[in-house]
């Protein structure tokens, strides 16, 4: 079975901006064999979705195909009929989102929109297409395969949700399936099961997939053979064990290289001085749920202390009763000594000063409305009293600290900046306070691995040069490894394990610490295999909670 | 509990506080209009024991809180009071013109709504074709216009210049139910056509602003078929913005019929609430307002509870 399935001949796609066509894909070439898994990695905005869509004859609304051929088992798919494409999604080809949260309709059951496909295709009628739904949630591993199809989709957790779309996916046989980053919003710990799923159902039905993803460990467990793009182009293509044991291009090569930034032993740790922060014996929640029970944590100057733990976990509850935004229900906090009052309303000005926190959303932490001078001269005015010229002054000053040039960013509104130079936009506000103590939250994970590392650089860098402290909230593994000094595990709002980077991640492990770096996937192709062996009956840990 | 039972008790908690207030409010502008209702209804010229006998017949004496309560007791059980104009109880006077008015809009909601919202969705469905401009400006142009002109200018067409409906809409009592459609029918659409523009605006943006998300991109790549993308898949998800602008211009109807029911001479509220400003016959004014802030607040209070229940996640908690 190695016939031609999809074929792409020099595709190009266009989308409008400001009125006149822009181009996105760069005539590009792809061919896919009847069950064979294609992995396409870029950055985010190097038309990876859109190239994954135009498998389908279908663009998002504002783009469309300026040339090129596509055919999907010899029938072409630019020149089709809408009515004809139409009866190929769903049924032929079908598509499985990035969110499934998003992509699940909240007004219907899942089995309710897993049987519209088979049924309206008229493939099977509903109560066969009901069985089937049964069968394949039991293949994919889903918990009660014979309830969990009548539930809505916000009773069922993230990963139940990815997979159950896979299934909804398979439910007319497709003879391709697109996958768009599927698991790029799981946590790793769910990720692994997501990817053992998807593996095992793609291959049970010999189905071809492209699989699209930002991360090359995720890829390198999927693929046949991976095509990398940049910026609308192909960078280059190969089988997946060649392109991972030896990528051709540079560019190829800095994707490689992203992991390897390890940041150097802090300069100046101040542990003879007492802590900076400490929390003892905190509880806090949101009415009558406690989400974080009985953290006692210590920051020292200087450093940088790595929270970690799943979606869930409280982490980001943690920096909000630091921040004061949430104040616990019993136990202390104390900063530089002195005891922190509760509610950040309580706190003198010159307190909430030295604590500052960035988000992981810059999208939505910068009022879009605002310029960037007024989003950064705002602390500068309200902390220390800037004004005029000095103000300016200052604003510039920040935004070459930040590396962004004054001159080109001052006057500009946040929509006009790309993911990266608004976390930097962020990280230039907190700094306008003069802190002693940032916490960051997450705020790398909604970035690309190389624009990630350029932050994680910065933020090394302004560490040293102003003696910052920092609480660095992440799920991801490899940020940890690679900025913390300190690492605090957290499940389920209880610190499981904390520690120096270097014990915590050197065996012996607690037993959820473990889970959380076995999880990490690697780029050997046969980790997931090999991991899944390991673990046995583990693989339904997600099950059991 | 529920949660989606203690938020509905909650907001008929609500709504109920709101009504009462309501009460204070309009008993409270009656009262703090400027001159002696005694001397306003019964003339300058009025001697002393006549307005005294006019204060003591309508309880004018007694301290407002007293008469507030007494006319909050009366209202509750349907009785209103007495006219000052003609002296006669204004449930009897109101009654069935009140049925009446409800009757109206009742058959102008029953034409507008299912237009508007059908309409709504196929100009979301054909969004930017001449279909939709076409659509948007005329029914734009239909509320633009006030009602008393659409009034006459169907009047105009279909009764003057066609003769296929009447001008008056006289009904009675003993009328059947297919007269009294046929006769009512031009002010109907003229409720109608002032009504409907809102709400298929209304409809067509709320799920036009559902068209961009992951799971309508869904229903899409399934292969289903557009109509039903629309009508299956975003409608019920747009429920909630469309029952509120549809609760809204329901009690617009009711409460602003008054013109339209003076134009075809309907009896229904509206005649006797213009009669009744103009002779200062307060007892009926207020009458009226309350049956008018009863009908807004009940019907948001229909529409919140509707738009909570069709939200799934209140609906099935986890």
């Amino acid at each position: 079975m190695t016939d031609l399935l999809l074929e792409m001949k020099d595709i190009r796609i266009e989308g409008r901006s400001d009125r006149q066509w822009k181009p996105i894909i760069k005539g590009v070439n792809l061919t896919l064999n009847r069950g064979e898994i294609l992995g396409l990695i870029g950055e985010s905005g190097a038309g990876k979705s859109t190239l994954g869509l135009a498998a389908m004859g279908y663009t998002k609304g504002g783009c469309r195909i300026s040339g090129g051929s596509i055919h999907f088992d010899g029938q072409d798919l630019v020149g089709a009929s809408n009515e004809a494409l139409r009866q190929l999604r769903g049924a032929r080809i079908a598509y499985v989102a990035q969110s499934a949260a998003a992509a699940f309709n909240p007004a219907y059951r899942l089995i309710d929109q897993y049987c519209e496909a088979p049924v309206k295709h008229g493939v099977m009628s509903r109560a066969d297409a009901q069985s089937d739904a049964v069968e394949l949630y039991r293949k994919i591993r889903l918990p009660n395969p014979e309830d969990i199809g009548f539930r809505y989709p916000h009773q069922v957790s993230g990963g139940q949700l990815q997979r159950a779309m896979t299934a909804m996916a398979m439910a007319c046989r497709p003879d391709l399936i697109i996958f768009d980053e599927p698991t790029t919003a799981l946590d790793v710990t769910t990720q692994i099961e997501v990817l053992a799923a998807i593996r095992d159902i793609v291959r049970e039905y010999n189905t071809a997939a492209i699989y699209i993803t930002h991360d090359l460990a995720v890829v390198a467990q999927m693929a046949d053979k991976i095509k990398v793009l940049l910026r609308g182009e192909e960078v280059e293509e190969a089988p997946a064990r060649d392109m991972l044991a030896n990528p051709q291009q540079d560019y190829t090569k800095s994707l490689w290289a992203v992991r390897d930034f390890r940041r150097a032993p802090p300069a100046a740790r101040h542990v003879d001085e007492g802590p900076l922060l400490e929390i003892r014996d905190m509880t806090a929640g949101y009415g009558a749920v406690d989400i974080l029970k009985g953290i006692n944590l210590t920051i020292t100057r200087g450093s940088t202390v790595a929270v970690v733990g799943e979606s869930g976990s409280g982490k980001s509850t943690m920096a909000r009763v630091v921040m004061g935004l949430l104040p616990p229900s019993s136990g202390s906090l104390h900063y530089n000594g002195a005891a922190l009052p509760k509610s950040g309303k309580q706190r003198p000005r010159d307190l909430q000063r030295h604590i500052q926190m960035i988000h992981q959303m810059a999208d939505t932490a910068l009022n879009p409305k605002h310029r960037i001078k007024d989003i950064i001269g705002r602390p500068l005015e309200f902390f220390l009293g800037l004004k005029g010229r000095a103000k300016d002054v200052r604003i510039r000053e920040l935004l070459t600290l930040i590396e962004l040039d004054p001159d080109e960013f001052i006057n500009r509104m946040p929509s006009e900046l790309s993911g990266g130079q608004k976390q930097r936009v962020c990280i230039a506000r907190a700094l306008a306070a003069e802190p002693d103590f940032i916490i960051c939250d997450e705020v790398t994970s909604a970035l690309d691995q190389l624009v990630a590392e350029g932050i994680l650089r910065l933020l090394d860098r302004l560490q040293r040069e102003m003696d910052l402290t920092y609480m660095f909230i992440t799920h991801d593994i490899a940020t940890v490894r690679s900025i913390a000094d300190e690492v605090v595990v957290m499940q389920n709002g209880v610190i499981v394990e904390q520690g120096a980077k270097e014990t915590i991640f050197s065996p012996p492990h607690a037993p959820y610490t473990e889970l959380l770096l076995s999880s990490v996937p690697e780029m050997d192709p046969d980790w997931l295999a090999g991991l899944l062996k390991e673990r046995g009956a583990m693989v339904t840990s997600e099950e059991q909670l | 509990m529920n949660p989606i039972l203690s938020i509905i008790l909650k907001r008929l908690l609500i709504g109920f506080v709101t009504l009462w207030i309501v009460t204070i409010i309009i008993f409270a502008a009656i009262e703090l209009l400027p001159g002696d209702i005694a001397t306003e209804m019964l003339g300058q010229a009025a001697t002393e024991e006549s307005l005294a006998a006019f204060r003591e017949k309508f309880d004018l004496n007694r301290p407002v809180h007293e008469r507030y309560f007494s006319w909050l007791g009366g209202a509750i059980t349907g009785d209103f009071g007495i006219s000052l104009a003609n002296q006669r109880p204004i449930s009897e006077l109101i009654g069935y013109r009140v049925g009446n008015t409800f009757f109206l809009a009742g058959y102008a909601a029953a034409i507008a709504v299912p237009i508007a919202v059908v309409s709504g969705m196929l100009a979301a469905l054909y969004n930017g074709s001449v279909f939709d401009r076409v659509l948007s400006s005329s029914t734009l142009a239909a509320i633009s216009f006030p009602e008393f002109f659409i009034a006459y200018i169907l009047i105009l067409i279909f009764s003057v210049g066609l003769g296929w409906f009447p001008s008056l809409a006289n009904v009675d009592v003993e009328m059947g139910l297919g007269e009294r459609l046929y006769r009512t029918f031009l002010p109907a659409m003229t409720l109608t056509l002032i009504v409907l523009a809102y709400m298929m605006r209304m409809t067509r943006a709320a799920i036009l602003n559902l068209l961009a998300l992951p799971y309508i991109e869904m229903a899409h790549l399934k292969g289903i078929k557009r109509w039903r993308v629309i009508a299956v898949h975003a409608l019920p998800n747009a429920l909630a913005p469309i029952i509120n602008v549809i609760a809204l211009n329901l009690a617009y109807l009711i409460v602003g019929v008054v013109l339209v029911e003076v134009v075809f001479v309907y009896p229904g509220l509206g005649q006797i609430l213009v009669d009744a400003v103009s002779n200062r016959d307060v007892t009926v004014v207020q009458a009226a307002c309350l049956i008018f802030a009863a009908t807004y607040i009940l019907l948001n209070l229909l529409a919140d509870i509707l738009s909570i229940i069709a939200n799934p996640r209140l609906l099935h908690p986890r």
